[in-house]
């Protein structure tokens, strides 16, 4: 269902909307059921058609168990659901699995710092790849992030990954995702982080292999131009042909005023 | 407005007079203020943050005679509501002051200890674990003053004969900012650890 | 002179001696004045609120361009703007309407005593609460304007004036919010002892109506959830003005715990506000349906189970925020299973139904709203307590759309259901009908336009508090502005339906029709009071002999039994 809104572009992503599903159908099945049964009493039992009301105290058993097996059968549900959250949370947060690469992203107010690995797969050594508001991963390889903060907390999200982190100044905070589906895809900030957290946006882009290696060698050479501007100024590449853009020359004075101040 | 209160006030559907539940009320919203503070204190002591090691510097003997000062006073106002139970109008009042004298040595001494630490360079901002105490020993002296101002109000009408259950109700509060005490003294001057 | 007279000619009736227009409505210490005080200060700022989200909807819609009544809103204005409006909406509407204004009003009665146990100090409550209000005003317009670090405020956005940019803004709003706490802890003492203490003879605890019992239940986790956030207040008050690190990691401090102290309080909040709203829509629905509350007890258990395990589901604002991973799955456990009782308790309010003689009048309409919307909300809220659901959609739209599901009725619709309800008693004459119909179906269906169209861009990941969206291409499509224009069309409309709710509020006043003592022909004690009960409020101080929902007893000539009625209806 959430694949409609948004493209699945993580490993994990898929699993995600399965529960998703599961939820939508399982709860809507209930909300489905009480809602008739709540509109259906209001139009049954209204004045005109029931001019005298039973006395009902709701207290003996008999009557008490309409009440009380619906209740026992949400339990159930319960279980089911709990069940497949924490089965994606585990897959999500609590494992992690080897890695092929690793990068860094770092928030500030308001703008984003990614550290790639480089060819020896390790930070902090001389091949490094440092962008501003630009992530860059191959896909189908299983990335670590570490996220840092140098101020206030800021959030990592992935809409098209399904991925959120709280970014925490003071700590380092790892996780992993897997990039399934090529493309550049929105980077968010998903907390608040003060006047300019609306702008603290950036670009992640999933690569083949070869465009990774050339892009990367482009960002040496100083020859890269930076997809986030790109899109900024064209738009994003668009999810599905039904979504035109929005025209972008109804931007606000105070976007370019805080822009121009980095 | 009109002298008498209104007939809801008379009324005791529980069984306890309005004022006492009222009070006990008061003090179990106070329990959670002063818990939330005790509790971010230990989670902070037990999470390592740093700073905490200062507990050594704290003056337990002073610490230790302000828990007399208010054992001691908390004995003196149950004397005082002892006495205003049995309309002993003068021995109540004179009890209720023994408790403010009590309070006023609690607070010299902790007005030393503050001067004595300010002298010494150590302040509010020092560390997470004087920020700790600055802030609980405040809050809780603050409610020694308050206690001290109402008990004051209190004990005159109380020797004019109006108003003796009241004296029960500041030994309640009373009994209540003795408690709290007990409950910082081990953590902010003992446990040096 | 007749008993349905409007409210100042019953009080000079009343009053042992002629009082000035301050003493009688603004110094009051009578529980009614003060409750109406509540309710018209809340009412105020609940226009303050629907004005600021108005503002920033209208900038979402159409972004960078000028607000008609408000200007251009920039980006920090634009938080300013969210940030207060949700602390508005909570802390300055919700409570005081729900808790103080009808727990004020209604407890007195529906217990059957003349006043509060403690006048005075309720006086004190109504007056700390209105100088909280001033220093949230005065927030607005200090250098470096309001507090825009949401109203979460997490430090050390919150904490650091550097950060922030709003140097006193962040120290005002905290002040502001710490005063009206006050204001509901000095309110909530009062309430708790004048319920516990006087109630009329012969009233048993289970012979309280729900609506007090909810209200009772809302004070008391409001008292043990707001300690915690009061000690962090200070703590946070201290980092802002002292420099204290308590919350500041680069000395030591911690910006989690904070966190841990807010959500601590702000969701067992939720059920603070809930609560009264589902009491008073009990007490609607069975004197509308002609029945008695399906299981009382049963209710009545399920609220205080619900208030319970509210208090250990906090964590799950935080899936995302830095806490133990393992920590998450207990929470999610915890907040599934909040749903058992919350279920349990809108299958009693539906069986209530069953059986019934129906009567929808405008209080019914509302409950009925009320009841059919907040279903939606608990049922929208099992995607976000899903932990690993929440991974995607924590501070997406889909929250936003999912709470305002649950607060909107809550604050909104079960608000005007207990206006409606209630006004014949407060003011001796009844609103007019079709003006009421016009404000209901108005405000149903433009609510709903509102916040259903903020479910799907939550599901395309559009995230909360952003000023304009062209930062993030994915969510600057035509289709997704076109569904944020739709909805800010519904707040529009949404407002404008207000316009005959406040001229029918305050014409009924004067020219409404007369209203008996109990028009709606109800059970509870506030309907034998004189309609608007004097001061004092009852002739004759009633005696109770039975609980409060004995509707369509068999046997009895009518279909209602009062409860102070010895013998048989």
């Amino acid at each position: 269902m959430l694949d409609y809104f948004i493209p699945r572009a993580s490993s994990f992503s898929g699993d995600m909307d399965g529960l998703f599903n599961l939820i939508v159908y399982g709860v809507g099945f209930w909300f489905v059921l009480t809602l008739s049964v709540l509109v259906y009493f209001m139009i049954r039992f209204r004045h005109s058609v029931s001019p005298k009301a039973a006395y009902i105290t709701g207290e003996k058993h008999s009557e008490s168990k309409w009440v009380h097996w619906p209740h026992y059968a949400i339990i159930v549900f319960d279980v089911v659901l709990i069940a497949g959250a924490i089965m994606v949370w585990v897959q999500v947060k609590q494992t992690l699995p080897p890695k092929d690469d690793i990068i860094r992203a770092v928030g500030q107010q308001w703008s984003w710092s990614f550290v790639h690995s480089g060819p020896d797969g390790k930070l902090d050594t001389e091949d490094d790849v440092l962008t501003v508001n630009d992530l860059h991963v191959e896909v189908g390889k299983v990335y670590h992030f570490e996220l840092q903060s140098r101020d206030v907390l800021h959030n990592f999200s992935i809409p098209a990954f399904r991925l959120k982190q709280d970014m925490i100044p003071g700590r380092t905070i790892t996780g992993w995702f897997e990039p399934t589906q090529e493309g550049t895809f929105d980077l968010q900030c998903a907390e608040m982080c003060g006047h300019g957290h609306g702008i603290m946006g950036a670009a992640i882009t999933v690569h083949s292999p070869e465009s990774y290696q050339a892009t990367m060698e482009a960002i040496q050479n100083g020859t890269y131009e930076s997809e986030y501007l790109k899109r900024l100024k064209e738009g994003s590449t668009p999810i599905n042909a039904k979504r035109p853009q929005v025209s972008q020359n109804e931007a606000s004075p105070y976007t370019e005023k805080l822009l121009s101040s980095f | 407005m009109s002298m008498h209160g209104p007939i809801a006030t008379g009324r005791t559907a529980t069984g306890i007079p309005t004022a006492r539940l009222a009070v006990w009320w008061l003090l179990s919203s106070e329990v959670f203020i002063f818990g939330g503070l005790i509790a971010c204190f230990l989670l902070f002591k037990f999470n390592g943050a740093p700073g905490f090691q200062d507990a050594v510097l704290t003056v337990t003997w002073a610490g230790a005679f302000n828990t007399f000062v208010l054992l001691t006073s908390s004995l003196t106002i149950v004397l005082a509501h002892d006495a205003a139970e049995h309309g002993d109008k003068d021995r109540a009042f004179k009890y209720i002051w023994f408790t403010i004298f009590g309070g006023l040595v609690f607070m010299c001494v902790k007005a030393y200890e503050y001067g004595s630490k300010i002298a010494h360079g150590v302040g509010f901002t020092t560390n997470i674990f004087w920020s700790f105490y600055f802030t609980m020993t405040g809050l809780h002296a603050l409610h020694v003053l308050g206690g001290m101002v109402i008990m004051g109000m209190v004990s005159f009408d109380i020797r004019k004969g109006y108003n003796l259950h009241r004296a029960e109700l500041v030994g309640l509060y009373w009994h209540f900012v003795d408690i709290v005490w007990i409950f910082l003294f081990p953590i902010l001057y003992i446990a040096n650890f | 002179m007749s008993q349905a007279t409007t409210m100042t000619e019953a009080h000079a009736h009343d009053v042992h001696h002629e009082e000035s227009f301050w003493t009688k409505y603004i110094f009051s210490v009578d529980h009614k004045v003060i409750g109406l005080q509540y309710m018209f200060l809340g009412l105020f700022m609940a226009l303050v609120g629907g004005y600021f989200a108005y503002s920033f909807r209208m900038q979402l819609a159409f972004p960078g361009q000028e607000v008609p009544l408000y200007g251009l809103v920039s980006p920090a204005e634009y938080n300013m703007l969210v940030t207060n409006h949700g602390t508005i909406m909570i802390f300055w509407v919700a409570m005081p309407v729900l808790i103080a204004a009808f727990g004020n009003y209604m407890i007195p009665l529906m217990i059957g005593c003349d006043d509060m146990v403690f006048p005075r100090l309720n006086r004190l409550s109504i007056q700390v609460f209105f100088v909280s209000i001033v220093v949230l005003f005065i927030s607005f317009f200090v250098e470096g304007g309001g507090f825009g670090g949401a109203w979460t405020s997490y430090p050390p956005l919150s904490s650091v004036a550097e950060y922030s940019l709003t140097n006193w803004g962040s120290s005002l709003w905290l002040l502001a919010v710490a005063l009206e706490i006050v204001a509901f802890l000095i309110g909530g003492i009062n309430f708790l002892t004048t319920t516990m203490n006087s109630r009329a003879p012969g009233m048993r605890m289970t012979d309280v109506p729900i609506a007090v019992w909810t209200i009772n239940i809302a004070v008391i986790m409001f008292m043990a959830s707001v300690g915690p956030l009061v000690a962090g207040a200070v703590m946070l008050f201290m980092d802002q003005r002292l420099g204290t690190t308590f919350f500041l990691p680069s000395a030591g401090g911690d910006p989690v715990l904070w966190q841990h102290l807010f959500w601590f309080f702000g969701h067992p909040e939720v059920y603070v506000v809930l609560f009264p709203a589902m009491g008073i829509v009990a007490d609607i629905i069975t004197t509308f349906s002609r029945k008695k509350l399906f299981g009382y007890r049963a209710i009545l258990y399920t609220i205080i189970a619900t208030g319970a395990l509210s208090f250990v589901v906090w964590a799950h604002h935080q899936f995302v925020a830095g806490i133990d991973p393992r920590m998450a799955n207990i929470f999610a456990v915890t907040t599934l299973l909040i749903s058992v009782p919350i279920a349990e308790m809108l299958f009693c309010y539906i069986a209530t139904l069953y059986g019934g003689s129906i009567r929808y009048e405008l209080p019914m309409k509302w409950a009925m709203a009320f009841l059919i919307s907040f279903l939606v909300g608990g049922v929208t809220g099992i995607p976000l307590g899903a932990s690993g659901m929440d991974i995607f959609f924590h501070d997406t739209y889909f929250v936003i759309a999912h709470f305002h599901y649950t607060f909107f009725p809550i604050a909104i619709l079960a608000m005007f259901a207990a206006i409606y309800y209630w006004y014949p008693k407060m003011f001796g004459r009844h609103m007019n009908k079709l003006l009421g119909e016009i404000h209901f179906w108005g405000t149903f269906l433009t609510f709903n336009g509102l916040f259903l169209p903020l479910f799907l861009v939550g599901m395309a990941g559009q995230h909360r508090r952003i000023y304009n969206y062209q930062h993030f291409p994915d969510l600057a499509s035509a289709d997704l502005q076109g569904i944020r224009i739709f909805a800010t069309t519904s707040l529009v409309l949404l407002l404008l339906f207000q316009i005959p709710f406040i001229w029918n509020f305050f014409a009924s006043m004067v020219t409404g029709e007369k209203a008996e003592a109990n028009p709606w022909k109800a059970n509870s004690l506030e309907w034998v009071a004189p309609s608007p009960p004097p001061h004092g409020n009852f002739k004759e101080l009633p005696t109770v002999y039975r609980g409060p929902y004995e509707y369509s007893v068999p046997g009895n000539r009518e279909d209602y039994w009062p409860q102070h009625m010895p013998d048989r209806n």
